[in-house]
């Protein structure tokens, strides 16, 4: 007889962990289900993780979790060919508790974090892929993995896939996400020693940095390249969307090979040997990609269900949301052991009351309007350089005559009402 | 100890042992050839695939015999894992001696260690009939320990077991192919006695789910030097250990490659031509043009 | 434990239907040396039946004495008997180094011994040294994964004995007439009180891989990637008539069988050319192969240590250099055949 659990949650990711954590915590019988061979075993993120979220699921976790550094310094590159753009915050206070957010490394983050789920009475199994869900008279009772002997029941499925999501998918949740609904991401963990890194990022051994890079770094295409800080080492990555690729005719190895031969950026890497080369999916459709969210006996989270924030590449702070509030509805829905989707249907609800549901909106257009428009990654940041160019170097001519030249080159192509339309639709959907 | 001791008062059962160890994945832990130092941290710790095929040969024999899989293990906590995995494959319990006083043994006393272990093991019920070890470890590849251990419990041991061609419960014998330069031996023993598994014993199967769902449930048992009985401290850990560590160093270097000029094809001919200097060692026909 | 009791060097010499092993002629060699060092004598070790005349062969190869079990009971290897046999010649002569070669059984009987006499066994040695003034015994292997050698001790025990790879010792020259006192002893087991029984040996008959006797080897390492990689070295081991070797993370990841292994766990060869292709140069595989006479190394890394041991590099991409390197020697075995002659590598 196979065995049957109050919960089966697919996928030790933040959102699967979260979930399963919670709702061991709370007595439930939980079973994790993680095909990789531990959890984050092969898990990629650029690597911020928002302490506020986390957080709300474990208290003080810092004190205990393989961290990073507390990063202290947001930066953010606008680059082109042979110059850049650069803004920048640096908060020393964001180096103390309770801190703001870290960089990690997702190897060790999620094998500390299901250790916690462990620990909390829920049951980790590794190495197992979850091939489909058991359906009965349409409701979801169960898991079919890929082992012998590997069916197992539950009253409700968490499906925490992630971005592929193909068992929301199988369940006719959504179709095959679009080629602008996903970002492919290529990244790379590089070896710097401690000191190095110190000196570059002009920061202590406690505190970290992180970067944000637009413009030459993905060659004019809708994306962004990212430089994070860790302990020993660096997190150099990029990504566009899929349909970016596509239309550039670019490899992602290409991409990120030119981003680390990049001037700018080459001497922060400068002497770092690879250590990891990593690629995934980002799924970055937003708002008006978010698939149908639970089922008769089953809840979607996380990547599974789009819940990314693209313009900030907030991802797993959504995802240990989803999941916790995950577990909040099943943890209402055992009260009247009424696992239907009207039951549920209060996990779709809490979604779209919570942050995630708020940022997700207010981004919604953001994907779209960038990817319709290219102009404000391939002109607005070289024009941007030029005119800081023109500006600050010094070569006799009076500033008054410099700000009309800059003024000129940008209303050359678009004309000055198209410039100001695109500024202002930009300044709207990421505002 | 007597040999009869072991399996006293059994019948038609087969109740195997199987000794693992938890090593570095050795595939994974990589030198730096620069400083010539090693990245142990990037290996992580695995149970030693010799014995997971052990481990895989003696639940077969028990789904054929009937009996118990019971493993043990030697190291430090962490090693509760290796004896995890051997429930995924199929084991029934798991025991780890721990303790600081095992620390630092080298085969000799690993193989004291685990030889008072098993005496205590065989008291509990049912006792053991076989004893199944790793052809060697990967870490060290030694493969000292499971001869050591027959030695020591004064059964005979078999090495380099690729096939475990019959079993006679009644008459209690085994018969197993034992791997050798140029072939393999027939060879026959009596029960109990002790085999070290070669790779091509068996396949390791994909754990079917009850059992990773046991696993993940499972708590090996854990005991320290007290719970041994007549232990001699003197021969545990480093101090039992006749061999020690002199010094370590890394191999000479000799004056190095001379590297090949030019792009790929250059390098290449000029290969072809320092090659073509031992000329006799592509000789042509008759000889005569060397 | 009176170590001064324990003098002279011994060496199992394993034989097979009554032929020796080469390695134990290998360790009769090594073991000269450590004697001569230590002003003692070298004692070979022979266990079998109807194997006494064997003896003659251990003399001509440096043994100054014998010490002879011959008995039907020991016909065949059983770890029992011949445990017991060693065993017994130990505790009885007391020697203070004994040696094995690193096979199936001499590894088998190294490990019983050691515990049978209650002393340390270091495996798998490559480097054979003594420390003449304190009579200690200096084994060396690679250890620890990583291009690190170590040198295993053992102070307070005797004899102190290691096994030795197979090929890594160089068989000493044979003295024709050199003759020594073969000291023959009995071994007092019976039949019926043994527990184990050979019932047959099947000798493979099919030729497998033979490295050890390769002029020519191409060997493989991770750099081929897959399949697909280790066709180039195939390919060009064609071309070269040459044998196939690889290193253990190529056979670990089934890209091709055990039996192409080179290395500290595989073969060790000495071929005249040693052509190796992505293989970085740790030292396991090393010590398999740093006698060949001569080393040609692929690698696109500089820093790879391989290049340390090879005599030649290639820096460059193997895709892109075992093709060219295989066209190009056709050409030139073409060549070489215009001007007179096939090519024959027989
Ligand atoms: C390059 C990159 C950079 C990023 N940077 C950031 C960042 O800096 N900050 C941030 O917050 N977010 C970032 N994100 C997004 C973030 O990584 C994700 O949003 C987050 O990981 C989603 O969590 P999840 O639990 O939903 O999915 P995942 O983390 O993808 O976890 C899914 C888990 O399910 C397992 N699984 C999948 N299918 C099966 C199956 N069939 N059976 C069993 N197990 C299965 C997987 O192995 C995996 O462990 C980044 C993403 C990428 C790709
Ligand atoms: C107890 C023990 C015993 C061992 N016994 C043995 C043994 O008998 N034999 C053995 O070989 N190993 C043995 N090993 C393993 C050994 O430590 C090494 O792990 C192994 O030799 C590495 O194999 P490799 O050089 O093929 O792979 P890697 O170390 O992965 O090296 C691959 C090399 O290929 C190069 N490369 C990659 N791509 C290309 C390309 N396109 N073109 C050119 N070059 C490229 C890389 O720069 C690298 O140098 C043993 C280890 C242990 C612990
Ligand atoms: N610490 C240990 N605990 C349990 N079994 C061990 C241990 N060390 C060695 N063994 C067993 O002995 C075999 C040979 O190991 P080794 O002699 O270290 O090469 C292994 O495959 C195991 O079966």
């Amino acid at each position: 007889m196979p065995e049957k659990f109050d919960v089966i949650v697919v996928g030790a990711g933040p959102a699967g962990t979260s979930c399963a954590y919670t709702c061991a915590k709370n007595g439930l019988k939980v079973l994790l289900i993680e095909r990789g061979e531990f959890p984050g075993a092969k898990n990629v993120m650029g690597g911020i993780l928002y302490r506020k979220q986390m957080e709300e699921i474990i208290p003080e976790f810092w004190k205990e979790a393989p961290l990073e550094r507390p990063v202290v310094e947001q930066r953010f590159w606008f680059l082109d060919k042979e110059s850049m753009v650069t803004t920048s915050y640096k908060a020393l206070e964001w180096g103390k508790e309770p801190f703001n957010n870290f960089t990690v490394l997702r190897a060790k983050f999620d094998k500390w974090f299901a250790s916690k789920a462990v620990e909390q009475g829920a049951v980790l199994i590794n190495e197992t892929v979850v091939l489909e869900c058991i359906v009965e008279d349409g409701k979801v009772v169960g898991v079919r993995t890929d082992r012998p002997d590997g069916d197992v029941y539950a009253d409700v499925v968490v499906l925490a896939d992630g971005v592929n999501s193909l068992l929301a998918k199988s369940l006719g949740f959504h179709k095959e996400w679009k080629p602008e609904e996903v970002a492919l991401t290529v990244m790379e963990v590089m070896k710097l020693p401690k000191k190095v890194i110190n000196e570059r990022f002009n920061v202590n051994d406690d505190q970290g940095v992180s970067v944000e890079i637009f413009g030459d770094s993905t060659k004019g295409a809708l994306g962004t390249a990212f430089l994070y800080t860790n302990k020993d080492s660096l997190n150099i990555g990029v990504g566009t969307t899929l349909s970016g690729m596509i239309k550039k005719k670019m490899k992602p190895y290409e991409l990120l090979e030119y981003v680390k031969e990049h001037p700018m950026i080459k001497p922060y890497i400068d002497g770092a040997e690879t250590e990891e080369y990593l690629a995934h999916l980002i799924p970055e459709g937003g708002y008006n990609s978010v698939p149908k969210l639970v089922g008769d006996g089953v809840i979607v989270t996380g990547d599974a269900a789009q819940l990314v924030n693209a313009i900030h590449r907030e991802g797993s702070n959504m995802a240990m949301t989803s999941g916790r509030l995950a577990a909040e509805t099943i943890m209402r829905a055992k009260e009247s052991e009424d696992y239907s989707e009207r039951t549920l249907d209060y996990y779709r609800t809490a979604i779209y009351d919570s942050f995630i549901g708020k940022d997700l909106k207010k981004y919604k257009d953001a994907t779209h309007v960038f990817e319709e428009n290219p102009q404000y990654f391939e002109q607005y940041i070289p024009l941007m350089n030029r005119a800081m160019g023109t500006f600050f170097t010094v070569d006799g001519t009076p500033k008054r005559e410099k700000q009309s030249k800059i003024i000129k080159s940008f209303t050359g192509k678009n004309g000055r009402l198209g410039v100001a339309k695109d500024l202002y639709r930009a300044w709207r959907v990421v505002k | 100890m007597s040999l009869e001791s072991i399996s006293e008062g059994r019948g038609k059962k087969l109740n195997i042992l199987v000794c693992v160890k938890q090593v570095p994945d050795t595939k994974i832990i990589k030198v730096n050839p620069k400083t010539n130092t090693l990245d142990r941290s990037s290996a992580p710790a695995i149970l030693n695939p010799y014995d997971a095929h052990a481990v895989q040969e003696a639940v077969r024999l028990k789904e054929i015999h009937g009996g118990k899989v019971t493993v043990l293990s030697m190291g430090p906590p962490q090693a509760k894992e290796a004896i995890k995995k051997c429930v995924e494959i199929g084991a029934d319990e798991g025991f780890l001696i721990s303790d600081r006083r095992f620390a630092g043994a080298d085969t000799l006393a690993t193989s004291y260690a685990l030889y008072k272990a098993v005496q205590k093991l065989m008291k509990q019920d049912g006792g053991i009939d076989l004893i199944l070890c790793g052809k060697h470890a990967i870490d060290g590849d030694t493969g000292q320990t499971g001869p050591g251990i027959a030695r020591r419990l004064l059964i005979p041991p078999l090495t380099n077991v690729i096939k475990v061609a019959e079993v006679n419960l009644e008459d209690r014998k085994i018969q197993v192919h034992r791997k050798i330069e140029d072939g393999y031996e027939l060879i026959e023993s009596a029960i109990p006695c002790l085999l070290t598994v070669e790779k091509e014993i068996n396949e390791v199967e994909y754990s079917p789910l009850p059992n990773m769902l046991k696993a993940a449930r499972y708590t090996p048992i854990v005991w320290t030097v007290d719970d041994l009985e007549d232990v001699d401290i003197k021969q545990l850990g480093l101090k039992g250990s006749p061999t020690i560590v002199g010094k370590m160093w890394p191999p000479a270097k000799s004056e190095g490659a001379q590297i090949l000029a030019g792009d790929s094809r250059e390098q290449v001919r000029e290969a072809v031509s320092i090659m073509l200097q031992q000329r006799e060692l592509f000789k042509v026909k008759g000889g005569e043009r060397v | 434990m009176n170590l001064d009791e324990y003098r002279g060097v011994w060496v199992f010499n394993e034989q097979r239907d009554g032929e020796l092993v080469d390695v134990g002629l290998e360790l009769l060699g090594a073991g000269r040396e450590l004697a001569d060092k230590l002003e003692t004598e070298l004692c070979g070790v022979l266990i079998g039946h109807n194997v006494k005349d064997l003896a003659a062969e251990l003399f001509e190869h440096g043994a100054d004495k014998v010490y002879l079990i011959d008995d039907p009971i020991t016909e065949q290897y059983r770890t029992e008997t011949y445990m017991k046999a060693a065993g017994d010649l130990v505790r009885k002569y007391k020697p203070e180094i004994f040696l094995y070669g690193a096979t199936s059984n001499g590894k088998d009987l190294a490990s019983a011994v050691a515990t049978e006499v209650m002393t340390g066994l270091t495996a798998d040695t490559t480097l054979l040294d003594v420390n003449v003034e304190k009579r200690l015994f200096e084994a060396s292997r690679p250890a620890f994964g990583g291009n690190i050698m170590a040198t295993i001790l053992c102070k307070k025990h005797r004899p102190q004995m290691a096994t030795v790879r197979p090929k890594v010792m160089k068989k000493p020259e044979r003295q024709p007439g050199r003759t020594g006192e073969v000291i023959e002893e009995t071994i007092s087991m019976r039949e019926e009180d043994l527990r184990t029984k050979i019932i047959d040996i099947v000798r493979d008959t099919k030729k497998g891989v033979n490295l050890e006797e390769a002029d020519i080897i191409v060997a493989a390492g991770k750099g081929v990637k897959d399949e697909k990689g280790f066709k180039l070295v195939e390919d060009l081991a064609t071309v070269l008539n040459a044998t196939v070797g690889a290193s253990r993370d190529v056979v670990e990841a089934g890209i091709c069988g055990h039996d192409h292994q080179v290395g500290q766990t595989g073969a060790t060869v000495t071929p005249k050319l040693y052509i190796a292709a992505g293989i970085s140069g740790a030292i396991q595989h090393i010590v398999g192969m740093q006698n060949s006479e001569m080393i040609i190394a692929i690698n696109n890394d500089p820093d790879a240590a391989i290049f340390n041991t090879a005599h030649y590099g290639i820096v460059g991409d193997l895709f892109e250099v075992l093709p060219l390197l295989t066209e190009e020697f056709k050409k030139a075995l073409q060549e070489e055949t215009e001007e007179g002659g096939v090519p024959s590598h027989a």
